[in-house]
């Protein structure tokens, strides 16, 4: 029954309450969200993804007040207008482009914290598909924005990308022409990838980020020790001023504190990287405007995607396209074909330990072999057996998993 | 009254259901290629000053196209048919005017990078993923699967038409060799 305090004054917390429940609100979804202790700094790369998110949004606002998505003009509106006549154009662009980059590396690390810590199981199944969503989507959300200076990486990644869809000898053409809206990529491409990067894509990955943080919820995030805690009771000892005693913090304020102390941190080197280095972020050959006529001497995509890249090239077209496909689904169903009931670093489950670390390596190898030219024969070989290597782990994992013996908690 | 509402449920259920298939075929009809950019779309070369084993790149439909005039010593290595005497007598190749030619879409079949051409070797290789053919477009190396496209054409007099199927292309259709 709705109560209203005649004499509450407007805006007090009274009334604020009555109209909001803000109080309700603070608690259920900062001071009274539990927190394990046991953690260490790898627990901050969540509160650092969805920073730089922010930094992504704010620096796109800006770029979007001048970027003209029309195939004549797109160029020289980021490389001519934004770069030198926009006040600090400039700024937002590399802004932009360092944390579309980094925010891969963090992707990353965040997604190998939770292998190795085994985040992925026992009531954190959801956490894992929708980061996993959350992969894609950013994927899709950096594959578009790449295709809006247009230029000559942006064509013929385009190009190449978009073929994909002709699903190798099945030869669907009529899909690859009708995603594109032309035989080739052209203004009613540049048009409708403009629309899904300033739009439908950040739109879903709004809402990918709140069902994120929505499965967090109910099994909380894991520890160094994938113990199992109660964790209504280890909160009442908090609440009732035995902190030392209890196992977990508040999210805010003493877990946020944590959080942004490892921010802090990070945007000095993000800065940094904005400041003198955001040429890394920046591949000379998209300084050529896009030219249908001429491919670029060597294609290759952002670093963030060459180990899957890695995995297409190597084999012939059609059997390049399925161990891709492979490839893109099978980090998804990591909660189901981890068999192991254990919840513990990979340091100490015995046989996934090995695992890990060669699925580390080899995603290393597979990058690192993405980026040299198709030509020379010896990293080529590398490279398929790099790419053998990461197919022959997935289907192993199982079988590795499966005997694995049941390891305790904390020792 | 619950009947009612389980009618008043349905009928909005069937209604929106309509809805929301109407809207997805226009969604998808959205997304089609313009009927401008379909129409576009006949270009004419010229080929009577073409030189010897010296690639022409033309556009056609957005999309590079190889007119490569051979000469009569072109010796295609290791060709998948084993045509390694000629590549004079290739099926895929054209008669302009007495003079053969090849003419293809210059996109690579793997994934549409645009080959470059070797006239010393008598070979396109592609940059992108390391696929190369021979003179007639046909695969030396994956990962390509299948040989450069040759596109629609007609021949009149010294001249092709790109986006017309001519007798000569309709011949190159019935013998299998095209796509």
């Amino acid at each position: 029954m709705a109560h209203f305090d005649p004499n509450a004054r407007p805006f007090s917390n009274k009334w604020m309450n009555e109209r909001l429940a803000v109080d309700t609100l603070k608690r259920v979804l900062s001071t009274e969200y539990w927190i394990p202790k046991n953690i260490n700094f790898l627990w901050a790369m969540g509160m650092v993804l969805a920073a730089t998110f922010g930094v992504l949004l704010i620096s796109g606002i800006f770029l979007l007040m001048y970027y003209i998505p029309d195939t004549k003009l797109a160029f020289d509106s980021v490389n001519y207008t934004i770069m030198s006549e926009v006040g600090y154009g400039w700024l937002w662009r590399h802004v932009h482009g360092v944390a579309a980059s980094v925010v891969f590396l963090i992707i990353y690390i965040h997604m190998l914290t939770g292998i190795y810590y085994g985040s992925y199981k026992k009531g954190r199944e959801l956490i894992w598909i929708s980061g996993m969503l959350l992969f894609v989507s950013f994927s899709a959300e950096a594959f578009s924005g790449y295709m809006l200076p247009w230029g000559q990486m942006s064509y013929w990644a385009g190009m190449v990308i978009t073929n994909l869809f002709s699903l190798g000898s099945l030869e669907f053409n009529g899909l690859v022409e009708w995603i594109r809206g032309d035989y080739v990529p052209g203004q009613a491409f540049l048009g409708r990838f403009f629309m899904l990067h300033v739009l439908l894509m950040p739109l879903i990955i709004i809402g990918l980020i709140v069902l994120h943080f929505g499965t967090l919820r109910m099994p909380h995030v894991n520890n160094k020790d994938g113990e199992e805690y109660d964790f209504d009771a280890e909160a009442e000892k908090w609440k009732a001023g035995k902190r030392k005693e209890s196992k977990v913090i508040p999210f805010n304020p003493v877990f946020l504190s944590k959080d942004v102390f490892v921010l802090g941190i990070y945007f000095i080197l993000f800065f940094y990287l904005v400041f003198y280095h955001f040429e890394f972020a920046m591949d000379p050959v998209n300084f050529d405007p896009a030219d249908p006529l001429k491919t670029p001497t060597h294609i290759y995509p952002e670093w963030y995607f060459l180990w899957s890249y890695e995995i297409l090239r190597p084999f012939s077209k059609d059997i390049g396209l399925i161990w891709f496909g492979f490839a893109q689904v099978i980090f998804m169903l990591l909660p189901f074909l981890d068999r192991s009931p254990n919840v513990a670093p990979a340091n100490r489950r015995r046989p996934f330990r090995c695992w890990f670390w060669i699925l580390v390596v080899d995603m290393i190898v597979l990058t690192i072999m993405g980026k040299l030219p198709p030509t020379d024969p010896t990293f080529a070989l590398i490279g398929k057996v790099a790419a053998y290597t990461f197919i022959g782990l997935w289907i192993a994992l199982p079988f590795i998993t499966m005997k694995e013996k049941l390891v305790g908690g904390k020792k | 009254m619950s009947d009612r509402r389980d009618f008043m449920g349905m009928a909005l259920g069937a209604f929106t259901g309509l809805g929301a298939l109407g809207a997805l075929y226009a969604a998808k009809r959205t997304w089609d290629p313009l009927p401008s950019i379909k129409a576009a779309g006949f270009t004419t070369i010229d080929v009577s000053k073409a030189e010897e084993n010296v690639l022409y790149t033309e556009m056609w439909r957005g999309k590079p196209i190889f007119v490569l005039k051979l000469s009569k010593d072109a010796k295609p290595s290791d060709a998948p048919n084993g045509n390694n005497a000629n590549a004079y007598d290739d099926k895929r190749l054209i008669t302009i005017n007495g003079h053969k030619f090849f003419i293809a879409i210059g996109l690579c079949t793997h994934l549409g990078c645009i080959p470059a051409y070797f006239p010393e070797e008598h070979k396109f290789k592609c940059a992108c993923h390391g696929g190369e053919f021979n003179m007639a477009g046909e695969v030396l190396k994956s990962p390509p699967p299948s040989p450069l496209v040759i596109p629609p054409f007609t021949i009149e007099g010294q001249k092709l038409v790109l986006g017309e199927s001519g007798p000569e292309y309709k011949k190159l259709l019935a013998a299998g060799v095209v796509a």
